[in-house]
């Protein structure tokens, strides 16, 4: 696909110790515009760690954070929200009693003088709700304690949309929805994509990730065991790799594999 | 309703915004809503949990036929109304401080305490100090602003729970009442401007000439947003949901005024009649309130906080900040009604607001639809809430109903609203995803 491209975000070799813990050894990733890049590992391989230091919620020890190609720093979450890098968490950060523009536009109202712009920031709203072609929900004046999870996760993936963002990261966004719902957000997750955004989707889903990515990335205990094409992987392979760290010639060395444990 | 031509002039009105907007693929969004639609989201919302001022205008019409039946004479008499108006002006004004409060979830026990010292503050630089009432006034504020700033202090960076902050503040603030007043004094008001508060009536053309200013500046503005919402193919109610808010509004301003306006004298040598000085004083802070939390951002804030702290948080308010504001301005608004309620009194005494003002004062909030869980209520509730908690006071004095059982039933009240409130809360988080 678009490997030739520079990436919009590349991480080279980041390390990151909690104390004598060393949680990630090394890790390579890159977000291309485009594609939707899973990131998939068990529990404690290093998922949410990684995320946080993209989010400049942890610092790094070593290593580099590339954007578009330049070295930056990212050291608080405002850091990264001026790179242009926006984070969907699993819960959701919304205000139910607020209604959907409320909620998007919250923390950066317009104003005009001292009076919020409202026209402005419902036009907003709605012209990015159309760019991602949401159909699910009614209006953007209705208050979010009336939607679905799915519609919620809606307007959350469509708030990080909303500040002109280049990457989003998506923690298990279908995480917590029924079927029809989680069809709405991964219909969702390919049309951030095609509108050239840069995606990270986090899963424990298997079904979710052959789904919509098209790179999948498997950290094992802490290390990049696989970055493939989905194209290139079996569904079992990928577990496996998620589960041993190894899959055939795929994955990490026996040796580094066992090393771990 | 008022629905003569609105409809189809309006689907017309419609039609050039939704097609040429580049959005139209966002084809299952509304707009603009029918009146039936209208009428059927309120019914959806109502069903969900979410009553808004619904139980307070029903227990207020209640109130108002049962007091009616049983004291004919006297209860819908001018006098009485007026009188029951200006009974309703201090628990109105401590109950909108409270909204702020309220709206984060916390709870201030001590705002009526507070407006009786900062009341108690204003009477010893009138009488003791000599002072001009404008200095006695800002000075009681700025008691007001003060107490505020500390509750809120110990609550937003301390993180002590607010009723055990406003709890400690409510037996505190009577001690400095106390000794600022001595024990068994009172402090009499005797300020020309001060007293004029609760006790004078505007000339009638002056009532009259605001009266009709409020209703025009409404209708204008009402109409001004609904036009330029209509423009920018904004999502709006439709014109005669406008319309009819109106003539609701200007049947009520026009109505009152006309009422307060009569000669309400029980001799008929001189006149007595007008709308009380203190009614245009609430009338501005309402105003004020209601703009602050529905136009601002601050306002937008305090809401978001009061829903969700944590995405707030995310969103990169200071919650700190908005936390500690809101007991400010809840304070300071103790310390306006302490004002109002001295000027209706004559006098600031040691006990001032530790009776059962405070209780009126929340019950009139919650009364009047703000939840005490946080996120949910407006200004307004506290003056729609304050009427009740007057009429009930009220109309049991003119019973000559005993003070045991005034308290019983206030207290009832009070627990009647929580309980819908806490009910509502249930069915909302039920029918709410």
């Amino acid at each position: 696909m678009s490997q030739n491209e520079t990436p919009t975000l590349e991480l080279v070799g980041i390390n990151k110790s909690f104390g004598a813990v060393h949680v990630l050894h090394d890790v390579d990733l890159a977000v291309h515009p485009g594609q939707v890049t899973a990131l998939v590992g068990d529990n404690g391989a290093g998922k949410s760690t990684l995320i946080k230091c993209i989010a400049g919620i942890h610092p790094v020890d070593s290593g580099a954070i590339m954007f578009e190609g330049r070295q930056v720093h990212i050291s608080s979450p405002k850091d990264a929200a001026s790179h242009g890098i926006e984070i969907v968490y699993q819960d959701l950060s919304l205000a139910d009693n607020l209604d959907i523009t409320q909620n998007m536009f919250l923390g950066r109202e317009r104003t005009k003088g001292i009076i919020l712009d409202e026209a402005s920031m419902e036009q907003a709203a709605r012209e990015t709700l159309t760019k991602l072609s949401v159909r699910t929900v009614k209006s953007v004046r209705q208050q979010v304690a009336s939607l679905s999870g799915g519609q919620r996760q809606t307007v959350a993936i469509a708030k990080a949309v909303l500040w002109e963002s280049k990457v989003v990261i998506l923690d298990e966004p279908t995480a917590a929805l029924g079927v029809a719902q989680t069809r709405q957000v991964l219909d969702l997750v390919r049309r951030l994509a095609e509108t050239g955004h840069g995606v990270i989707l986090i899963s424990h889903n298997m079904n979710d990730v052959f789904e919509v990515a098209d790179r999948i990335t498997t950290l094992y205990l802490g290390r990049v065991a696989a970055d493939v094409a989905r194209s290139d992987v079996t569904y079992s392979q990928v577990v496996e790799l998620i589960t041993t760290g190894r899959s055939g010639d795929l994955g990490l060395a026996p040796a580094t594999a066992a090393e771990s444990i | 309703m008022s629905t003569e031509t609105p409809q189809p002039a309006e689907s017309v009105a419609d039609t050039p915004p939704a097609s040429d907007s580049a959005d139209s693929a966002f084809s299952a969004d509304t707009r603009v809503r029918t009146v039936s639609t209208a009428f059927h989201d309120y019914g959806v919302r109502l069903r969900s949990g979410d009553l808004g001022s619904l139980p307070a205008l029903f227990g207020l019409a209640v109130l108002v036929i049962l007091f009616y039946g049983l004291r004919p004479g006297t209860f819908l008499s001018t006098l009485n109304l007026a009188n029951l108006l200006t009974q309703a002006m201090p628990v109105s004004i401590l109950a909108m401080g409270l909204v702020f409060v309220l709206l984060l979830g916390e709870i201030d026990l001590s705002a009526g305490v507070a407006s009786g010292s900062s009341a108690a503050v204003m009477a010893k630089l009138l009488i003791d100090g000599g002072m001009n009432w404008t200095v006695a006034v800002l000075a009681a504020m700025v008691t007001g602003l003060a107490i505020g700033a500390v509750i809120g202090a110990l609550v937003a960076i301390v993180r002590i729970p607010s009723f055990v902050v406003t709890l400690a503040f409510f037996l505190g603030l009577q001690g400095i009442a106390l000794k600022l007043i001595g024990e068994g004094g009172t402090v009499p008001v005797h300020d020309n401007v001060i007293n004029a508060l609760a006790n004078e009536n505007m000339p009638v053309w002056l009532g009259w000439t605001l009266a009709v200013v409020c209703v025009v500046a409404f209708a204008a503005f009402q109409l001004f947003r609904q036009q330029r919402q209509a423009a920018k193919g904004l999502s709006r109610n439709p014109m005669a949901l406008v319309l009819a808010r109106i003539v609701v509004v200007a049947i009520i301003v026009i109505g009152a005024t006309a009422v307060l306006s009569q000669n309400r004298a029980r001799v008929s040598t001189i006149f007595l009649g007008g709308v009380p000085w203190g009614v245009p004083l609430v009338a501005v802070l309402f105003i004020v309130c209601t703009f602050v939390l529905q136009r601002t951002t601050y306002g937008r804030h305090v809401y978001a906080v009061g829903g969700n702290a944590e995405a707030a948080r995310r969103a990169g308010i200071s919650v700190v900040g908005i936390r500690m504001s809101v007991f400010m301005i809840g304070s300071m608004l103790a310390a306006i009604s302490g004002i109002v309620l001295a000027s209706r009194l004559g006098s600031v005494t040691p006990d001032a607001g530790a009776g059962n003002t405070l209780l009126y004062a929340v019950g009139a909030a919650v009364i009047g639809g703000t939840s005490l869980f946080g996120g949910k209520g407006k200004a307004r509730d506290a003056i729609i809430g304050g009427l009740v908690i007057a009429t009930i006071d009220n109309g049991l004095g003119l019973l000559g109903a005993k003070a045991y059982l005034n308290y019983l039933i206030t207290g009832g009240f009070l627990l009647l609203a929580a309980s819908i409130d806490a009910l509502a809360r249930r069915r909302r988080s039920a029918t709410g995803r």
